[in-house]
């Protein structure tokens, strides 16, 4: 007890998540390894590292999707570890976009937006499709409430995902890698709409390698590899002067491979 | 020929009452099956697939007679069409886990993943989003089993439950005119099945989902 209390002493006011020495094995494989890190309200931290690294584990620990096996995670002041039967509705206050979209196949668009609401917070059908709808128009797929996931490109289901996720009005959203399933002319569209979300405040934790977005809005990157935090500052440090030779490697393979879509993003990202 | 022909349709009643109850009583017993193999711990897990595994294992006949003819010497005695039904009902059971089973595996775990990710706890998730695709998907094989039920069935005849197959033989019995009463029996039987099977593609067609 003594521990957390010095724990949740040490962040800052601001903090909403705290990550603490969190670690996940799946069977033998010891996946995440001791990860800590906090993110401030209206921030957006963006992790990086190669596939294997433990990103997407790491996004399931915070929400106890896959609870830790040791250490926890703080949502303001609450251990999550110790919410017992309440996790699920704790698990609510986190947003999830997933890379493969995941939304509800027998659901229209607006049915697969509306049912959070619905289901988990017990609101009312027409208020629920109230919330719906102002989200699903934040994501501008008011044309489609009524189209079935299978009837959408892969641009607009990540949409859909957004806006499902935004419809529980969470503290806090994960994305993870929520543009890499996508062909390289839908990612813009995606990426739009999570620049509009960091320039609303909404604070987000993003598994992503698209570095332009991570320019243009993180306040802090975090670079994993083999389930544990390598590096981890502002964007400067790591495109400016990156101290690790893993971070620095990396970093020059993703520029090599996603060069080209970079400066096309960061064009987006300087309009704002 | 028409003066037998309502011995027959009384028959098909009890036919229908047979298969469409052990129907129903297999698809809860199977949905549990199903959902006790892939949700359920270690042991609700064995039980049900030793139940599967048990049933089609068996002919139906050795389970009807296990039933009617071999409970009674443990003191449990039951009526021919409550015996049948019973029989019908746990044998549909066993394969329809097996259909209902292979549409949940096909979802997949992402739709739990996103399900959980809003917030539903995991009833919510498996009565919201995983039973209403699984039904979907295993219509085409349900089907199967909804066409092949009213012609099992007719086993039941061997317990003396006057039922299509049972009414024929004693129509048989008073007429001596077996070629024709089996024809129309079988058509009877075919246009039947025919029905439900038409019924259930237009649910499949209006009710069909791609799954991502």
């Amino acid at each position: 007890m003594g521990t957390e209390k010095e724990a949740i002493g040490d962040r800052s006011l601001t903090t909403v998540v705290s990550v603490r020495d969190v670690w996940k094995s799946y069977g033998k494989v010891e996946v995440v390894k001791g990860v800590s890190f906090d993110v401030d309200e209206g921030t957006t931290t963006v992790i990086f590292g190669p596939s294997g690294a433990g990103k997407s584990t790491l996004l399931r620990c915070i929400n106890m999707l896959h609870p830790p096996d040791r250490g926890t995670v703080f949502l303001r002041d609450i251990d999550l570890m110790k919410t017992g039967s309440k996790m699920n509705y704790y698990r609510s206050r986190f947003g999830m976009v997933f890379q493969h979209f995941n939304l509800f196949s027998h659901l229209t668009v607006l049915n697969n937006v509306t049912i959070g609401p619905r289901v988990v917070r017990k609101i009312p059908k027409d208020d629920a499709k109230a919330i719906a709808m102002k989200a699903i128009e934040k994501v501008r797929m008011k044309d489609w409430c009524n189209q079935y996931p299978s009837q959408l490109s892969g641009g607009q289901k990540q949409r859909v995902g957004i806006a499902r996720a935004l419809a529980m009005d969470p503290d806090v959203i994960l994305l993870d890698e929520p543009t890499s399933a996508l062909d390289p002319e839908l990612i813009g569209e995606v990426l739009q709409t999570m620049l509009d979300l960091a320039k609303e405040k909404k604070t987000m934790i993003c598994v992503t390698h698209e570095m332009g977005f991570a320019k243009a809005v993180a306040s802090e990157m975090i670079f994993m590899d083999e389930g544990v935090v390598v590096e981890s500052g502002s964007p400067e440090h790591f495109f400016r002067n990156p101290t690790n030779e893993r971070t620095k490697r990396f970093l020059s393979r993703l520029t090599e491979l996603y060069g080209r879509h970079e400066g096309k993003e960061r064009a987006a990202a300087d309009q704002e | 020929m028409i003066d037998y022909l309502g011995d027959l349709l009384e028959g098909l009643l009890v036919t229908f009452q047979l298969s469409f109850t052990a129907l129903g009583i297999g698809g809860i017993l199977g949905l549990a099956a199903a959902l006790a193999r892939i949700y359920g711990n270690k042991p609700l897990s064995y039980l049900a697939n030793g139940y599967i595994e048990l049933i089609r294992g068996t002919p139906l006949t050795v389970q009807l007679f296990i039933i009617y003819f071999g409970l009674p010497s443990l003191g449990l005695l039951f009526s021919p069409t409550f015996s049948a039904i019973v029989a019908l009902g746990v044998n549909s059971g066993a394969y329809q886990a097996e259909y209902f089973r292979g549409a949940i595996e096909s979802i997949g775990g992402g739709q739990m993943e996103a399900a959980l990710s809003v917030g539903m706890s995991r009833l919510q998730a498996i009565l919201r989003i995983i039973l209403p695709q699984a039904f979907r998907l295993a219509l085409p094989s349900w089907s199967n089993e909804a066409a092949y039920l009213p012609k099992y069935s007719s086993v039941a005849f061997l317990v003396t439950v006057p039922e299509l197959l049972a009414k024929s033989k004693m129509v048989i019995s008073r007429n001596l005119k077996p070629l024709e009463v089996y024809l129309v029996v079988g058509l009877i039987y075919l246009v039947t099945i025919a029905t439900i099977s038409k019924i259930l593609d237009m649910m499949y067609e209006k009710y069909k989902i791609t799954v991502e």
